[in-house]
C-alpha cells in the first residue's frame, strides 16, 4: 500500500532450516526464500495453516532464530540486517526499534505485573515513576484487575498473562511491532481492546507484522495478508 | 535507596571494557581453558555456561587476574579511559582494581566475606579501601547497601555466621557493589541456594545490574539463570568455547551439537 514511504522491514530470500545434531544431523526445513516488506502504518498478517513457519519468521526478524538471507530493519534511518548483525546490534535494535509480543509470557520470578510491563520503559531510560504510571494505564486499558498489578504473573490465568504480555509490548513506542497471536486466549472485550491498540499504533505510523488466528481480529487489523504456504520449504525440495 | 537509581553508575568511557584474546591456562599438561577470546562492553552481561570441568571457572579466574594465564592477553579499560594489559599492571595496581573497580561474587559467600566481623564492617571495609574514613558516613553507606540487598537494618552489627545462606550471598553482593565497580565477576552466584531464595537473589541481581549499569561476567551451569541475567552467552566444553551469541538465540536455536545436547537436557518443571 503506502509506497510513498520506504519500508521499515524488508525480508529478502530468507530461509530457515533446523539441523538436529542429536538425530544424526537431520535437516528440518522450515521456510524457503521468504520475501516481503512492511511499511510504516501498515499491518501485514502472516497467513497459512499452523506449522507452516509463521512464528519462525517472526522469531528470525526478532533475532531469536538464526536465519540465512537478508532481514533489513530501519533503525532510525540506518538499515540493519538482523540476519548478519552481531548480538550487541540486535540488543540495541530491540531496545529502541523492535517490539515483540510472543505467544506466552516468560515470567520472571518475583517481579510484579506492573514492573514486567514497565521494564522496557525503564531499560530505555525513562524515570521509574513515569514508567510505572504508563504501565498501569496500559494494564487498565486491557482490563487487568487492579488487585493483580502488584503480583507476579506466574499464578495468573492464561488470558491474564497474555494481557500482561500485550501491555509490555504496546507500552513502548517502537517503530516496528511483531505480534504472535496476541489475542489467542482473550475474550471478546479484551480482544476489542487489543484491536483498538493496534489501530492506534498504525495511526502512529508503527509497522506491524503479525499472526492472528482469530478471523475477526485479522479482518479488523490486516492491511494485507502474506500466505506463508508460498514459502513452504517442501516447495523448495520439490523444485 | 533510589536517589541515584538512574545515574547509571560511574561515567563510562566509550569502547570495549574488557578484551581477552587467546587466553589459555594449562595445569601441567591438563587444559584449563584454551584460546578464549571475548569482548565485554560497559553495561553488558555475559553468561559463561557449561558443565563441571568445562573450564568456565578457570576462565573467570583468568579474566579477573586471580589466576596467571599461560598465554594470551586480557586488557581492561581503566577509569582514565586507557586500555591496559592486565599482565603489565603492578601488583598494587591490580589489587586496587580488584578492590574498587571490580567485584567478585563467589558461589560460597564465606570466600568473599570476612566471617569474623559484622555485616556492617564487611560492607564498610571495601569503602575504607578506597579511602573513606568518616565513621558515620561509612556506617550510613553500609546501612543503605544492606537495605538495597534486603537485609534488615538491625542486623548490621551481627556477624555473617548468624545469617542464612541467601542473606550471606546478598551481603557478599553488597560488599562488592558498595565501591560502585564497573565490572563484576560472578561464579555460580545462585548455586547451592534453595529455589525460592534463588529467585529472590536473581531478581535482586537483575535490578542492581540494570540500575547501576554494571557489566558482568556470570559463570553458571544453570541455563535458566543465564537466560534471566545475560544479554550474551558463551558455551564452553573441555576448556574451549563451543558457541557464542545472543542469549535467547543460543538457547532457542542452538547451532553446535554440544549446545543442542545441553539445551535439550533441561528438565521442565
Amino acid at each position: 500500500m503506502t509506497d510513498r514511504t520506504s519500508p521499515r522491514l524488508v525480508l529478502a530470500g530468507v530461509s530457515k532450516t533446523f539441523t538436529m545434531h542429536l538425530q544424526g544431523g537431520r535437516a528440518i526445513p522450515v521456510v524457503h526464500d521468504v520475501s516481503l516488506a512492511v511499511h510504516p502504518g501498515e499491518c501485514v498478517v502472516l497467513g497459512g495453516p499452523s506449522g507452516i513457519g509463521k512464528s519462525s519468521i517472526l522469531k528470525m526478524v526478532y533475532g531469536n532464530y538464526a536465519a540465512t538471507g537478508e532481514i533489513r530493519i530501519d533503525d532510525g534511518g540506518e538499515m540493519v540486517d538482523v540476519a548478519a548483525a552481531g548480538p550487541r546490534a540486535v540488543v540495541a535494535l530491540r531496545r529502541r526499534t523492535v517490539g515483540y509480543v510472543s505467544q506466552f509470557l516468560r515470567v520472571v520470578p518475583r517481579v510484579s505485573a506492573r514492573d514486567v510491563v514497565a521494564e522496557p520503559l525503564t531499560a530505555a531510560g525513562l524515570d521509574p515513576d513515569e514508567a510505572a504510571d504508563r504501565a498501569e494505564a496500559m494494564l487498565a486499558r486491557l482490563n487487568l484487575p487492579r488487585r493483580l498489578w502488584d503480583l507476579p504473573p506466574a499464578t495468573f490465568s492464561g488470558g491474564e498473562q497474555q494481557r500482561v504480555n500485550v501491555a509490555r509490548g504496546f507500552v513502548t513506542a517502537r517503530p516496528l511491532l511483531l505480534l504472535d497471536e496476541p489475542t489467542a486466549s482473550l475474550d471478546g472485550d479484551n480482544r476489542a481492546a487489543v484491536i483498538e491498540l493496534i489501530g492506534e499504533k498504525k495511526r502512529a505510523g508503527v509497522a506491524i507484522l503479525g499472526i492472528f488466528h482469530d478471523e475477526t481480529t485479522r479482518a479488523a487489523v490486516a492491511d494485507r495478508t502474506v500466505d506463508v504456504a508460498a514459502f513452504a520449504a517442501f516447495a523448495a525440495r520439490a523444485a | 535507596m533510589s536517589e541515584d537509581r538512574r545515574s547509571g553508575g560511574p561515567a563510562q568511557p566509550d569502547g570495549v571494557l574488557l578484551r581477552a584474546a587467546g587466553v589459555t591456562k594449562l595445569y601441567g599438561r591438563r587444559i584449563g581453558c584454551r584460546d578464549v577470546g571475548l569482548e565485554l562492553w560497559p553495561g553488558e552481561v555475559l553468561a559463561v555456561v557449561g558443565e563441571s570441568g568445562s573450564g568456565k571457572t578457570t576462565l573467570l579466574n583468568c579474566l579477573a587476574s586471580r589466576l596467571a594465564i599461560t598465554s594470551g592477553t586480557v586488557e581492561y579499560r581503566m577509569r582514565d579511559g586507557e586500555m591496559r594489559d592486565l599482565a603489565s599492571l603492578r601488583e598494587a595496581e591490580r589489587r586496587f582494581l580488584a578492590r574498587t573497580d571490580w567485584g567478585f561474587v563467589h558461589q560460597n559467600p564465606a570466600e568473599g566475606l570476612r566471617m569474623g566481623v559484622s555485616a556492617g564492617a564487611n560492607v564498610g571495609e571495601r569503602l575504607m579501601a578506597v579511602g573513606a574514613r568518616h565513621y558515620g558516613r561509612i556506617r550510613g553507606e553500609a546501612l543503605d547497601w544492606l537495605g538495597r540487598v534486603e537485609i534488615a537494618a538491625d542486623r548490621i552489627d551481627d556477624e555473617p555466621g548468624s545469617f542464612s545462606g541467601g542473606m550471606r550471598q546478598r551481603l557478599q553482593i553488597a560488599r562488592n557493589l558498595v565501591t560502585r565497580p564497573r565490572l563484576v565477576f560472578m561464579d555460580e552466584p545462585t548455586g547451592g541456594l534453595d529455589v525460592s531464595v534463588q529467585a529472590r537473589l536473581l531478581d535482586l541481581l537483575r535490578r542492581l545490574v540494570s540500575d547501576l549499569g554494571l557489566a558482568a561476567i556470570v559463570v553458571t551451569h544453570d541455563l535458566a539463570v543465564a537466560r534471566l541475567l545475560s544479554d550474551r552467552m558463551m558455551v564452553m566444553q573441555g576448556g574451549e568455547v563451543i558457541e557464542t551469541g545472543l542469549t535467547d538465540r543460543v538457547l532457542d536455536d542452538p547451532q553446535a551439537p554440544y549446545t543442542q545436547l545441553l539445551v535439550s537436557s533441561i528438565l521442565q518443571a
